[in-house]
């Protein structure tokens, strides 16, 4: 079975909506309360490899996307999660599933202003001291 | 009765590149805790990338590091081409790939000084970034500046390869082989430099995975991965080439690696030369339509990643940028625990950090007693390490 | 001009004091100490610490973290102190101007004896633009 015939087998109905761009890029969408299970069977049990992920301010709330790995085929496969709610946007961590999602959810967080619940370190990673509170830089309306 | 100590490197030693605050936390001789605090470099890239326009945003994105500052272009362009779903013409493929390589040469040659120093080996240090002036010589003569080319555009490269130029730029590999070769004697081959690399700064394999290592840095840790094979691009699937890994994770293999790799640049370039063929050099893309796009090369550092979203105006409305150092850096947090002081600042380097791409570290201050040291007091210890093995061991200078 | 630092212009003690730079003027500086280059039979040196410096040599564009190193940098050196801006964005911000992170230009922390454009300068260029102010100091053409 190729990655993505076991991606959306073991995702099941979690999968609100999956698009292929192009031979080596997918989206899927998922609900932000399956972030962390969705991660940790990406990561954990298929083994891809996390590169990134970006945040982003829309109309329609606060997207982020989890870019993961297949490098045996070169696909990234890149988890698309809606945070409708702008006023206090929230997801939980995956900081403490692997290490590497560490510093970039403390850059969104500082800089678009989305809370990671359980983060265990979440304070400023770019901006100085001097940065006023509650001022978003990737905010689009500020 | 052990007390904590706190080291301070930086932020302003002459061979780190760029103010970065590593705390260290010693117990006697060795380092128990470090904290990395990053922001010294952070010029806000992404955010200046949605107010130009998509080609202003190649010289933009070229500026975040100098040493690869091919690969960010590249990538960024790679990003839009896979949003917009534009085919570069093909002998712009061959020279985006020939750029590309010789930026992994001079990037490798760099690092192979800066370690050299660090290990108190100045001579490798000059011979290095002497070998690496005529790679430079050749940027110029091809794109016209020894650093920040500009060549990657969307759709193709901004200048040719001229015939007249490719006899010189031969000859620069050519000449290049029997200093490789050197540098491969003179470390893989030195007691000294294997008893003060070997088994130092080990990232292992589980490590690196969790830390989602890329580059150099995760292939010394027996992580095969490369995205020029992995995820092609340019003419690497046009041409054959190794991927270099090796297994023990320690610093003398992420030298290893990065000299290895030396030789398969040297081989890809000449290949590309060979058979680039006659064209057109840019497929004079006029608009960009609405959608998103991932691109990703494989830079000295490790994967260099950008995401572009475009709304079909002629901004990007979002473009993410993640350096392979960012990765890297943060690995330091398992690597550089466990090691003596004397051998912190080669372990540091190890992952070649490019700070701009990433950002400073900086840690955070936790002990209560503090002993400062500064950056060039700790290199002095590393280079001091190195002269005692010589004296025990024997070995070349 | 006065005696010191008619002295100091016979060996420059530099040291190099980066902002927020992308590393190719950096790497540049340091390419002046090869083989090629060689500054030191000038007498350069790069020195390790702000207090033996003669001169400032500032890359990069000031943010909100580096321009508070660049005030307690300038105020730890000896007096007299030059500061040489080296590269476009030490000079003038360039397209780091509109920067959310970026307050304001090298020249409104310290000040700045000498300029050196580009991107990056050539280090012939690093090298031609610190005799000119050698020369200036010296009431030479």
């Amino acid at each position: 079975m190729s990655i993505k015939e076991q991606i959306r087998e073991k995702l099941g109905s979690k999968v609100i909506d999956w698009y292929q761009h192009s031979s080596r890029r997918i989206y899927v969408s998922i609900k932000p309360k399956d972030i962390r299970e969705v991660a940790s069977l990406l990561f954990n049990e298929l083994k891809l490899r996390f590169s990134i992920a970006t945040g982003l301010d829309t109309p329609k709330g606060f997207e982020i996307l989890y870019h993961f790995n297949f490098d045996k085929s070169g696909e990234i496969i890149s988890l698309r999660v809606l945070l409708e709610d702008k006023k206090n946007p929230q997801i939980d961590s995956l900081a403490t599933l692997f290490p590497a999602a560490e510093w970039i959810e403390r850059e969104m967080w500082e800089l678009l202003g989305i809370n990671f619940i359980g983060h265990p370190n979440l304070k400023r990673l770019l901006l100085s001291d001097e940065w006023p509170e509650g001022k978003y830089p990737l905010r689009h309306q500020q | 009765m052990s007390h904590k100590v706190v080291i301070p490197i930086g932020p302003y030693h002459p061979l780190q590149e760029e103010p970065e605050f590593f705390r260290l936390y010693v117990e006697g001789e060795r380092v128990v805790d470090i904290d990395i605090i990053i922001g010294y470099n952070h010029r806000g890239i992404e955010e200046l990338s949605e107010h130009k326009h998509f080609d202003q945003v190649a010289f933009l994105v070229e500026r975040i590091c100098g040493i690869c500052s091919t690969s960010h272009p590249f990538a960024f362009c790679l990003a839009v081409e896979d949003l917009a779903k534009i085919e570069v013409p093909e002998r712009a493929l061959y020279i985006r790939t020939i750029i590309a390589e010789m930026e992994r040469i001079h990037s490798h040659l760099l690092w192979l000084g800066l370690a050299g120093h660090f290990i108190g080996y100045n001579t490798v240090w000059m011979w290095a970034w002497k070998y690496r002036e005529p790679i430079l010589d050749c940027f110029e003569m091809i794109t016209g500046n020894r650093n920040h080319y500009a060549m990657m555009k969307i759709g193709g490269v901004r200048r040719d390869i001229k015939d007249e130029d490719i006899p010189a730029l031969k000859k620069a590999l050519d000449d290049l082989v029997p200093a490789v070769d050197m540098f491969k004697g003179a470390v893989m081959d030195d007691p000294v430099i294997q008893a003060r690399l070997k088994g130092i700064g080990i990232l292992t394999k589980q490590q690196a995975i969790d830390w989602a290592v890329v580059g150099p840095t995760a292939r010394a840790s027996g992580i095969n991965i490369d995205v020029r094979r992995d995820d092609p691009y340019g003419a690497y699937d046009r041409v054959s080439w190794n991927v270099i890994a090796e297994k023990d994770g320690d610093i003398f293999a992420k030298t290893v690696v990065r000299i290895l790799e030396l030789y398969e640049s040297i081989s890809i370039i000449r290949q590309c030369l060979d058979k680039m063929p006659k064209g057109e050099i840019d497929a004079n893309v006029k608009d960009i339509p609405a959608g998103e796009g991932i691109g990703r090369v494989e830079a000295p550092r490790g994967e260099c990643f950008h995401y572009v979203r475009s709304d079909g105006t002629n901004r990007p409305i979002r473009h993410k940028i993640r350096a392979p150092s960012y990765m890297n850096v943060a690995s330091n947090k398992v690597a550089a625990v466990g090691q003596t002081i004397s051998d912190t600042t080669i372990t540091l380097a190890a992952v070649d950090p490019c700070y701009c791409c990433t950002e400073r570290v900086v840690v955070l201050d936790k002990a209560t007693d503090k002993k400062i040291m500064n950056g060039w007091d700790l290199i002095k210890l590393s280079q001091e390490k190195t002269e005692q093995l010589k004296k025990t061991i024997g070995g070349k200078s | 001009m006065n005696l010191k630092l008619k002295a100091l212009t016979k060996s420059l003690w530099v040291f190099h004091a980066a902002c927020s730079p992308c590393n190719n003027c950096d790497i540049e500086i340091l390419d002046l100490l090869t083989p090629r280059y060689d500054v030191e039979r000038f007498g350069m040196v790069l020195v390790g610490s702000v207090r033996h410096a003669d001169v400032l040599l500032v890359t990069g564009v000031p943010n909100y973290k580096t321009k508070e190193r660049l005030k307690k940098l300038y105020a730890q050196a000896p007096q007299p102190c030059l500061v040489i801006a080296v590269g476009n964005c030490a000079c003038g911000r360039i397209m780091f101007k509109d920067s959310y992170n970026s307050p304001c230009a090298v020249d409104e922390i310290v000040p700045v004896s000498a300029y050196i454009p580009g991107c990056p300068p050539k280090p012939e260029a690093m090298i031609s633009g610190v005799v000119k102010l050698i020369n200036k100091l010296q009431g030479k053409k």
